[in-house]
């Protein structure tokens, strides 16, 4: 789960880890008065959006008052961002965060993420602070440090130092750097964090050491022992069938092809759309109902892809292990039955049950064409979408 | 023969008295796997599908002679599950359980290092040696006894794997799910020495998916040590980036753990990948023509 830069940095304040001072706002109004607030002499006015690369977009920009804070606040607020992350959609602005403006000495990288490698948290830096660590990592791999941390006795202190060392802090900030590591380290492993990035952090002219920017993400998996993590939720910033699927278990990513996909298993559901796009057609969307689906978790994931307009056909494909056919059969006619079905429908079954699904299919008269393989159903849905 | 699990393998297990565990250890004990016991907390002296039922792991396997665990705990308590049979000393854990916080994982591995216990998993379909013993919740009835050995990240896709090969009449010596979390006990590498020193396996196939980099790894040390032809899958080219697609680990990030690079280094290794899922099973079978190994592979 992701949360906004506002929200993560309230967490790291709670850890002490330093960020400047600041307040969120839903109107022009608000982010005048959270201006005032502050009554610093520069301001920060920035888009609250779960994607990067707000800045090059235009949604960040610095106030000299409060003319230019209402100015800018105006302008954002409800200014639909493209970045690359949001797609060429883009995202719509719906909170700003107003912060002081600081002196900004240097900027750098620090990011702790899970090492798959070493099954370990991994704390790295960097001194190439506010770009794209991706372009460091591919052009200036030396200019990366690592730290890996052992779970039991978590993240050192000499190795906080050494890191604050090797991306060039100044050897006065050490000690202020060092405590934002190990207070950073700490809010990761509560909060049951993915990721925690912080780019830029930076060295100021009076001698501080903060988190410009702040990026959290939250183990999906852990959320269930993070309830006030869960009450940062913004079900704004996601799509709504994938917020329905949620409510549902159901797993659901939204794609931009015509060809609704509902699979068994998250590795199958993968290679449906991959086996959909090689016999040329486009998927519309990621979906696993799962092991333990029932009738009724099968019809609303049968609602949820015909609820995508751009669906013109839809292929199911199932191997029933845990899962049996006969309950995806019943869903199948269910939701058919309750919704109606104008557009084609491959069915491929196998598996647990498959004689009990197929007749479940054949019995409800039903227009459902049966597919013999994943191939086959993949030719058959591609080819009768194209005709449509 | 077969790898990790045979006809011998006595299995406890974890979780007994739940609806799913419930089920799977009735489809086990039908195949044929030598279940000896179940635990679950406080409801020891009970028993489930005539298998006695411990308060803790240690007491299952002092009273059964246990050597394996599967485990069906719900996920929070899951890594303590773990933990607890690897503290009971059994050679074999098999982690069913999904959405296992990945911390929590990293605690585990932390707590495994030096141990002698192995961990297949978590959210893993189990191992199978068909005919012998079947740990996990695969449906048996697809599986024939043969000497394929196969090794995958995802379920469902093995399941698929597998049925082509017994379809083309081309049997399994042992399947492994070793599960889509980013962080798991057991990974490529392990099973693929595991099949290579083992007599009864002549090839093998091994399925990834996008994320992370354990399938690169595992194809440079097929390049080094394998001495039995692999033929390759790799799930989700089309998955766009910085969406998890389901598993866990299964994520293209940083423009890292992409499907094409995967299969490049694949290919570089000497590794046949499939171009598609529906013929994982052909390509075995081709790349098993071409090194004389067909007829010998062919098991019914």
């Amino acid at each position: 789960m992701n949360i906004h830069e506002y929200q993560g940095k309230e967490i790291l304040r709670k850890y002490g880890v330093k960020v400047p001072n600041g307040h969120v706002a839903y109107t022009v109004d608000e982010a005048v008065e959270a201006a005032e607030k502050l009554g610093t002499s520069v301001t920060v006015v920035k888009a609250q959006i779960h994607a990067g690369g707000r800045g090059k977009a235009g949604g960040v920009k610095v106030a000299k008052n409060l003319d230019e804070v209402r100015t800018y606040a105006n302008e954002i607020l409800g200014k639909t961002l493209v970045t690359h992350q949001t797609g060429p959609e883009g995202k719509e602005v719906k909170r700003l965060l107003i912060e002081e403006g600081c002196d900004i000495k240097k900027e750098y990288y620090i990011g702790v993420v899970l090492d798959r490698a070493t099954s370990r948290v991994v704390m790295m830096g960097s001194e190439e602070g506010g770009t794209e660590i991706e372009e460091v990592a591919a052009e200036t791999p030396e200019k990366i440090f690592k730290e890996v941390i052992d779970p039991v006795v978590g993240l050192l202190p000499y190795q906080a130092r050494r890191l604050a060392f090797n991306i060039n802090i100044p050897d006065e900030l050490n000690g202020k750097a060092v405590k934002f590591m190990m207070a950073l380290y700490q809010a990761f492993v509560d909060k049951d964090c993915s990721i925690a990035e912080i780019n830029p952090l930076v060295t100021t002219g009076d001698g501080e050491v903060l988190a410009l920017d702040a990026k959290l993400n939250f183990d999906d998996n852990a959320l269930y022992r993070q309830k006030d993590v869960m009450e940062y939720r913004d079900l704004d910033e996601e799509d709504e069938k994938e917020i329905e699927a949620s409510k549902y278990d159901l797993s659901y990513v939204a794609l931009d092809g015509n060809i609704g996909c509902m699979v068994n298993g998250a590795g199958l559901a993968m290679s449906t759309m991959d086996i959909i796009k090689h016999t040329g057609g486009e998927p519309a969307n990621f979906l696993d109902v799962g092991g333990g689906a029932t009738a009724e978790k099968v019809t609303e994931a049968f609602k949820i892809i015909l609820s995508d307009k751009n669906v013109k056909g839809i292929f199911v494909n199932i191997f029933g292990g845990i899962m049996k056919c006969d309950v995806i059969a019943e869903g199948v006619v269910a939701a058919t039955k309750e919704v109606g079905l104008n557009l084609p429908l491959v069915v491929r079954l196998e598996g647990t049950n498959v004689d009990l699904g197929k007749k479940i299919l054949n019995d409800s008269g039903l227009n459902i064409i049966p597919a013999d393989s994943m191939a086959d159903g993949a030719e058959k849905i591609v080819s009768l979408v194209k005709e449509a | 023969m077969s790898v990790y699990v045979n006809k011998d393998t006595k299995v406890i297990v974890q979780g007994i008295t739940g609806g799913t565990a419930r089920f799977h250890t009735k489809q086990m004990l039908e195949y044929g796997t030598k279940i000896v016991g179940g635990v679950t907390p406080k409801k020891g002296g009970t028993e489930v599908e005539g298998v006695p039922v411990f308060n803790t792991v240690k007491d299952a396997v002092v009273a059964t002679g246990a050597t394996a665990s599967v485990i069906y705990v719900p996920a929070p308590f899951a890594a303590d599950a773990i933990v607890e049979a690897v503290d009971a000393e059994l050679e074999l854990v098999i982690c069913i359980t999904e959405h296992i916080p990945v911390l929590d994982m990293v605690k585990v591995k932390r707590y495994m290092e030096g141990k002698k216990t192995r961990l297949i998993g978590p959210n893993c379909p189990g191992v199978i040696s068909p005919d012998e013993c079947k740990i996990g919740i695969m449906p048996g009835y697809i599986h024939t006894k043969g000497h394929i050995g196969v090794v995958s990240r995802s379920g469902t896709l093995t399941y698929e794997a597998v049925h082509q090969l017994s379809q083309a009449g081309y049997g399994q010596s042992t399947a492994v799910g070793i599960g889509g979390d980013p962080v798991n006990g057991t990974d490529f590498i392990d099973v693929l020495k595991a099949f290579n020193e083992d007599p009864e396996t002549y090839a093998v196939v091994m399925i990834g998916e996008i994320g992370g980099t354990a399938e690169e790894e595992a194809a440079e040390w097929v390049k080094a040590n394998m001495t039995k032809p692999v033929v390759g899958f790799i799930g989700g080219a089309t998955a766009p980036p910085g969406k998890r697609m389901g598993h866990a680990g299964a994520i293209i990030s940083g423009g890292k753990g992409t499907a094409e690079e995967k299969i490049r280094v694949m290919n570089e290794c000497g590794i046949a990948v499939a171009e598609t899922p529906s013929v994982i099973g052909e390509t075995m079978i081709r790349v098993l023509e071409e090194k004389g190994l067909a007829e010998k592979c062919k098991t019914h």
